[in-house]
């Protein structure tokens, strides 16, 4: 936990009115958005698919693709601003000081090297041990991610590998340089839920060890539950809500957030509800005089659809962007179903 | 591969796998009849029984070898009219390859499959023929565009074994497709739009209207909503439900993912590398698995309110799992990531009943499926969540 007698952790990432265009520089995918990341702490993304999650990793990484870039806003790294910050910057910092794992880790690694080479590699070049060193530095963070017979698959090729060992190399990689953030983007949704429950855990694991501060990204709200303090709802390119996680999964304050909660695998193995929200996001980059929930929102009113609306601070800490977030009583899915499943 | 130790060395020719699609009615001069359905054809099963699978066995030849994988093993498993069965399993369990020997698209190499009573495995040549263009199963894949025709409207697909079969004047087969449509909660207007120009939500919905329109008597659906966001996922699983209530369809739905089945399945079977490790009623198998890999499965499984991580650390092995490879022959399947294994489990254990549900229709396949809870109860939590982390 990053908050601790001392008070809250430094602020570690700042990212200020973040607008991101992609294909041409009038589509928008994502908005305005505010965040931050303090030192040790986990801060989850959750949205639906197309919600602007990944382009808002990326831009902190420096490694939009092409045709995608920022057009507003400020990222502050630790006192660097990585808004066009030149490569040799960061050659500095990504690998080092901020490092990613996304979902194919089979993409992030030389099918014709041995995997325990490509981390000896990295050790190597990027972080300055010696060649000897290297070797045993790498097989016991093989072993510390909790592969069995490190030395074994310190020479194996990544074929040889199934996707959860994979997934265990690429973060043995990520974390090798000491990182004081680690993006984890849909890191454990192509794996097999026992394997993604250990990974969720080791890296709840480098997390405590290593003070290390987490930017967790999933479609599953359960994922995100399962390690982050606090979290960021994205919708349609725009933060809706954020707040701390348990406060957000048992009392929801935007009425988007309560629909995911209401779909989501709630609680209760024996016999979930089937909750849908009806209707689409709006296309990417759609300019919409009001609140880009409004055509799936049960609340929605003329004055939604027809004027902009504020993501504001709560007194309860949290930040939600929803005109009508003081009038509204929402069930808490969640909790209403825990409560079932209790029964 | 890690399968190495699973080969069998039995050569029998069986591996050819055919290809052609389930709906094949390019054979066909006359619309086939719906299927007859269950309890009209009189076969030995209990009333109800839609498809009963036996001691179903498949293999594959080794790429260059002379060995044979054993993909399934003595396989079992029932579907009744109208009840959603759901197969649940890690990747490479042989999900995918039970469906497709249960359709007749993989070759099995022992074992029965009965589809209201009658041996659809045994079936060659023109009696597998005339089945097929029955329409009787139908397949519904992960990924709609593996049924939709990317260059055909959505209608000429849905239609398209009508039309090939010659049923009815154009005009009729317009309104049965519309009627599928509908069945499946679209627009009939979706009809003359092309794939790509549909939601995957309605792609997928669409391939199920295709599979529908045969009249089917049994879906396998593999992996139909993996590739959906939570809110179609649940929009496809309620069509789901409502076709197996109003066409009293048996349906199964393979998923590696437990959340998708907890919300329509009435049964769950369970497979680990090829074989059936439990098979039983959804709800009391989720809230009390008899088997230690179900167990695990839960224990694993992220929730929203927070997971009990010590249930799930507490069901691995102490210390770290053995090599899969190094399986020994005739082991039971889950041993080298079992923490109750004993000496006792070098033998293959026996499906059998549970013991408070006599009647079978819950079956375990563990020797201390009994037992191993005791064991849990008694153990010291282990203490850290992983033993392995270096502190
Ligand atoms: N390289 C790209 N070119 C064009 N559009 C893109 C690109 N990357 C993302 N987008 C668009 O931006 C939106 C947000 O994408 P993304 O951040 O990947 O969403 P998420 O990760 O939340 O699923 C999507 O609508 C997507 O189509
Ligand atoms: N046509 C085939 N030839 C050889 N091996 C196969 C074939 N199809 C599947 N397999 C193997 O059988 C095992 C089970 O595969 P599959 O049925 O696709 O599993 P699942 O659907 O549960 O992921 C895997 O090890 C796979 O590699
Ligand atoms: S602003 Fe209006 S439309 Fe938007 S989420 Fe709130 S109530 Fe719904
Ligand atoms: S038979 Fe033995 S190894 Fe297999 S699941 Fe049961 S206790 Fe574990
Ligand atoms: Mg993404
Ligand atoms: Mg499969």
């Amino acid at each position: 936990m990053p908050e601790s007698a001392a008070g809250p952790a430094e602020v570690l990432l700042k990212v200020d009115g973040l607008r991101i265009t992609v294909g041409g520089e009038r589509t928008e995918a994502v908005r305005g958005v505010s965040f931050e990341v303090r030192r040790g702490e986990a801060v989850g993304i959750v949205g639906e698919s197309g919600s602007g999650k990944t382009l808002a990793c990326r831009s902190v990484l420096g490694v939009l693709a092409p045709g995608c870039a920022v057009s507003g806003g400020t990222i502050d790294f630790d006192g660097t601003s990585l808004v066009g910050l030149p490569r040799r910057g960061w050659e500095q910092l990504r690998g080092t000081r901020i490092a990613a794992v996304f979902q194919d880790p089979a993409s992030y690694l030389n099918p014709s090297y041995p995997v325990g080479h490509q981390l000896a590699e990295q050790l190597r070049v990027k972080h300055g041990r010696a060649r000897r060193d290297a070797r045993a530095d790498a097989v016991r963070l093989l072993a510390a991610m909790g592969l069995h017979d490190p030395e074994r698959v310190y020479r194996q090729y990544p074929h040889q590998l199934s996707g959860g060992m994979l997934q265990r190399v690429v973060l043995a990689i990520a974390v090798s340089g000491d990182p004081e953030l680690l993006i984890a983007d849909e890191a454990t949704t192509a794996l097999d839920v026992t394997i993604q429950a250990e990974v969720l855990e080791l890296l709840a694991g480098l997390r405590a060890e290593r003070g290390l501060a987490v930017i967790a990204v999933s479609h599953d709200l359960a994922v995100i539950a399962e390690f982050c303090d606090r979290v960021l709802v994205f919708y349609a390119g725009e933060l809706v809500e954020a707040g701390p996680t348990q406060a957000v999964l048992h009392a929801p304050r935007h009425p988007y957030t309560e629909a995911l909660l209401r779909v989501a695998s709630v609680g209760s193995w024996e016999r979930r509800s089937l909750a849908v929200i009806d209707g689409q996001p709006p296309h990417v980059g759609a300019e919409l005089p009001g609140c880009r929930f409004a055509d799936r929102c049960a609340f929605a009113t003329q004055q939604c659809r027809t004027r902009p609306v504020a993501l504001t601070e709560q007194p309860d800490g949290r930040s939600v962007r929803c005109r009508r977030v003081d009038e509204l009583a929402l069930s808490g899915a969640g909790a209403a179903t825990a409560a079932g499943a209790a029964s | 591969m890690t399968h190495a130790s699973l080969t069998d060395t039995s050569h029998t020719d069986t591996s050819h796998t055919d290809t052609t699609e389930l709906a094949d009615t390019s054979q066909s001069g006359v619309l086939a009849q719906p299927y007859a359905g269950p309890g009209e054809s009189g076969g030995p099963d209990p009333a109800g029984t839609l498809l009963r699978v036996e001691g179903l066995g498949v293999s594959f030849a080794q790429p260059g070898g002379r060995r044979r994988v054993r993909v399934l093993d003595d396989v079992a498993l029932t579907v009744r009219a109208g009840e959603i069965v759901g197969i649940v399993g890690e990747t490479g369990s042989g999900k995918t390859t039970l469906a497709r020997a249960i359709a007749g698209l993989t070759a099995p190499d022992r074992g029965r499959v009965h589809l209201a009573g009658e041996d659809i495995a045994g079936l060659r040549g023109r009696a597998r023929r005339r089945f097929r263009r029955v329409g009787a199963i139908q397949f519904i894949f992960q990924d709609p565009l593996r049924s939709l025709d990317p260059a055909l409207t959505v209608g000429t697909s849905i239609g398209e074994g009508l039309a090939i079969a010659g049923s009815g004047s154009r005009a009729q087969r317009a309104e049965r497709v519309a009627d599928a449509l509908r069945q499946v909660g679209l627009d009939p207007a979706v009809a003359g739009r092309l794939p790509a120009q549909i939601s995957g939500g309605q792609r997928q919905r669409a391939s199920i209207a295709r599979a529908v329109i045969s009249d089917p008597a049994l879906l396998l659906c593999d992996e139909p909503v993996s590739a959906l966001d939570a809110s179609n996922r649940n929009h496809i699983l309620l069509l789901l439900d409502e076709l197996r209530q109003r066409l009293s369809v048996g349906i199964a739905v393979i998923s590696h993912d437990l959340s998708t089945l907890a919300g329509i399945a009435d049964r769950v079977v369970v497979l680990y590398r090829g074989r059936v490790v439990e098979d039983g009623p959804i709800a009391e198998v989720f809230a009390r698995p008899r088997h230690p890999y179900t167990a695990l499965l839960i224990a694993s499984a992220p929730d929203i309110h927070g997971r009990d991580r010590h249930a799930a650390a507490r069901l691995r092995p102490v210390g770290t799992s053995r090599d899969p490879a190094s399986r020994r022959t005739g082991e039971c399947v889950f041993a080298h990531r079992c923490r109750f294994a004993t000496d006792a489990c070098a033998e293959t254990p026996p499906r059998r009943a549970a013991t408070d549900h006599p009647g079978g229709d819950w079956v375990v396949a563990c020797h201390h499926a009994d037992t191993w809870r005791d064991e849990l109860d008694t153990a010291p939590a282990p203490a850290a969540s992983r033993k392995d982390f270096p502190t």
